[in-house]
């Protein structure tokens, strides 16, 4: 599984865009994402586990709101920042 | 509240002096001399990033603290402990409790504000948060939880509102404060929610608002309704608070409870609108504000387009326009709350930073103006860090 990491987060990847992952579902992966890059996840989700309002999550192409979905070794998780003005 | 004790006046600051520069797209920090006269301005830190205040912890004089977000991604506060040469996040920053599932939990925007705790506190740091929320570190701003009970309790809920309550970029919680002769009495300010106290370290807080004015129409002992823009402390007598409102300029004197405004002294035609308070770092008659236009549909910009600072020698009895220095028409900008502060040489410096991203500087208490930088993005906070005895 790959998470693909926008430039805003990469500070936390040191410059990494593609990111090797496992986990059985989203918020598994996002928590061994934090575990590795610590921080990384608050900037992306809130504090009652919902995701920024400028943050987009993709599993294969398909926008995703449930961190509870379950993922597969082979998927690919996207990781967009959204237009949040200038 | 605590009985009233001696003031203690500190002695004045000689060493040089660093200006902590917090703006919507990254910080600055302009150097000084010891004699404040050249400044050299850094490279930005966090270019982006929205810096609402950046504090160097004046206990020891090493821990530098900034509280960050950017468009995209959620808020934190990042450390310094080298003046700004490296940095590290916090590994918790502020967060509101996450609540069971079906119930709506808050969660924080923005950190807005920081203080660094008592003396005899070392380590500590306090925080207010956008939608309002107060919150503490005790181990130097390495994590952060929620402090006291006002978060969750309905009656602060309530008075704190919703985040459409607040202003255009979310309600705050800001000027914590703490009294110098003890660590366990404490005031915040919430835009809107009020002013409050504890004496007994958060533990319990009382609503601190009598005689402060509300927009016409409303109910002035209704907290929903109080808009604190900043409230200051005298350092050299705690016991005297000055406060710049939505609805006024005041100045409070323990034990009394009851604000009065000052403001009534300023001239008619510039009126007593504005967002920073500033105190004199010795002497608790003399102050100073930055008035902005609050007329009509509230522009936020200096009245006429004349920029002017007004100080008081007299605790608020008349005020002094000073303007020396300043463009002298055609000058929209105005000053933020965190962005008007004083250092505490003799004679008091006193800087600035504009919407416009313009830092001015007075070594003269405000007698004359110089602009020590340009084309910043627009300044949210400007704090001074002094460096060296």
């Amino acid at each position: 599984m790959t998470v693909s990491i926008p430039a805003p987060l990469r500070s936390y990847t040191a410059g990494q865009s593609d990111i090797p992952a496992e986990g059985p579902s989203l918020e598994a992966v996002l928590a061994r994402l934090d575990h590795r890059y610590p921080g990384i996840r608050f900037r992306i989700i809130t504090e009652q586990d919902t995701i920024r309002r400028h943050i987009r999550i993709f599993v294969n192409g398909e926008q995703v709101q449930n961190l509870a979905l379950p993922v597969r070794p082979e998927d690919h998780i996207h990781i967009v920042c959204a237009l949040s003005g200038g | 509240m605590p009985r009233p004790t001696k003031p203690t006046v500190r002695q004045p600051a000689t060493g040089s002096v660093a200006l902590l520069i917090g703006t919507r797209k990254g910080a600055f920090m302009l150097r000084g001399d010891r004699a404040r006269r050249t400044w050299k301005l850094s490279a930005p830190m966090f270019l982006g990033h929205i810096v609402h205040h950046m504090v160097l912890d004046p206990r020891n004089r090493r821990t530098l603290l900034m509280a960050a977000s950017t468009g995209h991604l959620g808020p934190t506060i990042f450390r310094s402990t080298d003046l700004g040469k490296t940095w590290k996040e916090t590994s918790k920053p502020p967060a509101f409790p996450k609540l069971p599932e079906g119930q709506k939990g808050r969660v924080v925007d923005h950190v807005f504000w920081l203080t660094p705790g008592h003396v005899s506190e070392a380590g500590t740091w306090y925080a207010g948060t956008s939608p309002q929320g107060l919150f503490r570190s005790t181990d130097d701003g390495v994590t952060w939880e929620p402090f006291s009970y006002i978060n969750d309790d309905p009656q602060y809920r309530e008075w704190m509102g919703t985040v459409q309550d607040g202003t255009p970029d979310g309600p705050k919680l800001h000027s914590i404060l703490i009294d110098p002769r003890n660590p366990s009495h404490l005031y915040f300010a919430m835009s809107g929610g009020g002013v409050h106290e504890s004496t007994d370290g958060g533990k319990t807080f009382a609503s601190l608002i009598e005689g402060l004015d509300v927009v016409d129409g409303f109910d002035p002992a209704t907290g929903t309704f109080h808009d604190p823009h900043c409230v200051r402390l005298c350092p050299s007598n705690p016991d005297r608070l000055y406060q710049q409102n939505h609805c006024g300029i005041y100045r409070l004197d323990r034990p009394s409870d009851k604000w009065v405004r000052i403001g009534k002294n300023m001239p008619k035609k510039v009126g007593d609108i504005g967002f920073p308070m500033v105190v004199h770092p010795r002497n608790l008659d003399t102050a100073w504000v930055f008035p902005m236009d609050g007329a009509t549909v509230w522009p936020r910009v200096s009245p006429e387009g004349k920029p002017a600072a007004y100080m008081t020698r007299n605790a608020g009895r008349s005020w002094t326009r000073q303007d020396k220095g300043f463009p002298r028409s055609n000058a929209w900008w105005t000053v933020k709350r965190q962005a008007m502060t004083a250092d505490a040489h003799e004679p008091v410096g006193l800087y600035f930073g504009t919407t416009s991203g313009e830092v001015w500087a007075s070594r003269t208490g405000g007698a004359n103006w110089t602009c020590l930088a340009q084309h910043l993005p627009e300044i949210y906070s400007v704090e001074v860090a002094e460096l060296r005895r």
